[in-house]
């Protein structure tokens, strides 16, 4: 009995590690999928050659000559800019939809908020060229602020169903309590209403940010000639082989939007923590 | 004699064609704890709302202190709310919270703190001025919401079901605190409510309301003892309601009949054959073996129920309804199936009847009852 007790034992151990060592090595792999590439692209900003077949040797020369390289400079800059202003605008059009929403009843709220979903839904390219006929019909020189604005339109409603997915949890007691503590609609809405739905802003803030960095199609319709963002610049460049120097701003970027990143739920995770919520994980 | 508080006259709320609160009139006395009872969705905290100006009145006029304050709103009213599920701001501390309408007053940072923690002593929540509400047990976050209230020094404190999220024993506690800073504080209380022992225990005067209705306005051993309407009789404690006509009237009393027997009352200008119905709260009905004098009802003990300091008796009269009575168990119990006789003082029993439809309260015994006169009612 014992005997068949111990051999059972051992079968099921050696099942297990069979399993706990299949999972490892298939997570590994997944990761090794996404990360991999990214990988190469910070080793490669380090690379003394030009060609990105091999690495030869060691050098920080590219993150010298990034800093030099004036068009992908302005390129960045013109990225900081778009994404800045439009995370900005969509952020108080979308909160302001989003409380709006919250505190109003109207006809045809239900059509208003469904069709929320439309810019998300569309293809981008469609988007994209609906904006460019869009801006050439009232022959509008396209560039920065055409830019900015189609920016906007792509991430408000993101923006806005985030901020109202946090206000359906809030309790409008609290509104009137404050009313009730004297406080008049706008002391209401920024001692109380704004901090209480300020995770949601945070979130939305941030989902808007990462939007505009890192888009392609819709900028490439509606940049202008001396308005372009970074990520078109490197598009552009690729087509010759990307110079290295591509690499080291890449690079820089990642470390830039994992900060920011990090940093944004840290806040969110310390502002939910004091209120006794539950925390999202990066 | 003081001027009201609070006055409501034909106060009235409906949405669309729903009328939540139909021609309320109410005066709330300076220093007074009033609280509005009834069953869920009976107008109460609609009504609560509407002083507090977080509803508007439909029809009809809210006074505080002697000013219509219609066209106020919430902060320009010298009121302030203990809300049902506390209302704490989450993302303030206890300080914070408490001092939120000192801040918007423009109070000086110092006499904040110091107002602050003179509230937070009141409530016994000294040094907790660094706790966030999360981190608060239901009593504690109770108390810090009375605090924000307090602080402000308001006329009237409206109160709506505070205690209904605590358990038994923090909200019997709970209600004696509550009592005791009233009575200290001098300030008036209105207090809403579904129930009644809290009612009972807490209040000045009980507003009784029903549907929109108020039913019933008097002190609890009024409510308790005289009940204006059936409602009220049925709601407030346990009541047996019996139905019993009119039969003869004579010069010893009126002899009241039912199905199965009939009893004489002594006096009350009732009608020849009115329909009448009989309250007798079950601590005041007897049991006895033998018939007594005026009273010819009798049924069958059917079931005992120990409830701890009392005993509940049931007795199946011959038409098949059910009374019962309360009795301390130590006065024995009569065995199953034995026949009792019924009967009560005729001091204690309430005594209903119909009037335009509405079943109301003639009060037998004036002599206890002096200076409340139970027609004006209704």
């Amino acid at each position: 009995m014992a005997d068949i007790d111990a051999k059972i034992q051992a079968k099921k151990r050696r099942n297990r590690l069979l399993f706990n060592s299949a999972a490892i090595t298939y997570g590994s792999l997944i990761y090794l999928f996404l990360y991999l590439p990214i990988l190469i692209v910070i080793l490669f900003s380090f690379n003394t050659s030009r060609m990105n077949l091999t690495f030869q040797g060691f050098t920080f020369d590219w993150w010298g000559s990034m800093f030099s390289n004036r068009t992908l400079l302005e390129s960045f800059y013109n990225s900081i800019i778009v994404a800045g202003a439009s995370t900005i605008l969509s952020v108080i059009i979308g909160t302001l939809g989003a409380v709006g929403m919250y505190k109003f009843e109207f006809k045809l709220k239900s059509v208003l908020s469904n069709s929320l979903y439309i810019p998300i839904a569309i293809p981008e390219i469609v988007f994209g060229i609906s904006l460019l006929m869009f801006f050439s019909s009232l022959h509008v020189q396209t560039g920065m602020v055409t830019m900015i604005i189609a920016h906007v339109t792509f991430s408000m409603p993101f923006v806005l169903i985030t901020v109202r997915a946090r206000i359906a949890g809030h309790d409008r007691a609290l509104e009137e309590a404050a009313k009730d503590l004297g406080a008049g609609e706008s002391h209401t809405f920024f001692r109380v209403t704004l901090p209480c739905i300020m995770p949601g802003i945070i979130s939305g803030g941030m989902l808007a940010l990462t939007l505009s960095l890192d888009d392609v199609i819709i900028s490439a319709f509606t940049n202008g000639p001396d308005a372009k963002t970074l990520p078109i610049k490197i598009l552009e460049l690729s087509r010759r082989g990307v110079p290295p120097d591509a690499y080291a701003l890449s690079t820089l970027m990642i470390i830039g939007t994992v900060v920011i990143m990090l940093s944004s739920q840290l806040v969110q995770n310390r502002m939910l923590k004091k209120r006794g919520e539950e925390t999202v994980s990066p | 004699m003081d001027q009201p508080i609070i006055r409501l006259t034909g106060v009235c709320k409906s949405y669309g064609d729903n009328e939540v609160v139909k021609d309320l009139n109410l005066e709330i006395m300076p220093g007074e704890f009033l609280t509005i009872l009834g069953p869920s969705g009976c107008g109460k905290t609609t009504t609560l709302r509407m002083i507090a100006g977080f509803e508007e009145v439909t029809k009809g006029q809210v006074f505080l202190a002697g000013v219509d304050v219609a066209d106020k709103k919430p902060y320009e009213r010298d009121v302030n709310t203990v809300f049902q599920n506390y209302a704490l701001f989450p993302h303030m501390n206890v300080f914070k919270n408490v001092a939120f309408g000192l801040v918007e007053q423009r109070i000086p940072k110092a006499e904040i703190k110091e107002r602050v923690q003179a509230a937070l002593k009141l409530v016994r929540l000294e040094g907790m001025d660094n706790r966030m509400p999360s981190q608060m047990s239901g009593g504690q976050k109770q108390r810090v919401a009375i605090a924000r209230a307090l602080v402000l020094k308001p006329k009237v404190l409206l109160l709506d079901e505070p205690l209904g999220a605590l358990d038994l024993k923090l909200r019997k506690q709970m209600q004696h605190e509550l009592k005791h800073l009233q009575q200290e504080l001098g300030i008036t209380f209105v207090y809403v409510t579904h129930d009644q022992e809290e009612a009972l225990t807490m209040s000045d005067r009980i507003a009784v309301m029903n549907a929109g209705v108020m039913e019933q306005l008097g002190a609890p051993e009024q409510i308790y003892n005289h009940p204006a309407t059936r409602f009220v009789a049925d709601f407030i404690g346990e009541s047996n309601i019996m139905e019993a006509y009119v039969d003869s009237i004579t010069e010893s009393g009126i002899k009241c009949v039912m199905e199965f027997g009939d009893f004489t009352i002594r006096r009350g200008d009732y009608a020849d054959e009115e329909m009448l119905y009989i309250c007798v709260r079950p601590e005041n009905l007897r049991f006895t073996a033998e018939p007594v004098a005026g009273f010819n009802l009798f049924g069958k003990i059917k079931e005992h129920i120990f409830m701890g300091s009392i005993c509940k008796t049931i007795v199946k009269l011959p038409n098949d309804q059910e009374v019962f009575r309360t009795a301390p168990p130590s006065d024995g119990l009569l065995p199953m199936d034995s026949v009792v006789h019924l009967s009560w003082r005729p001091t204690e029993c309430s005594i209903l009847r119909t009037k335009e439809e509405q079943i109301y309260n003639v009060i037998e015994s004036s002599v206890e009852m002096e200076g409340f006169d139970a027609r004006q009612i209704l």
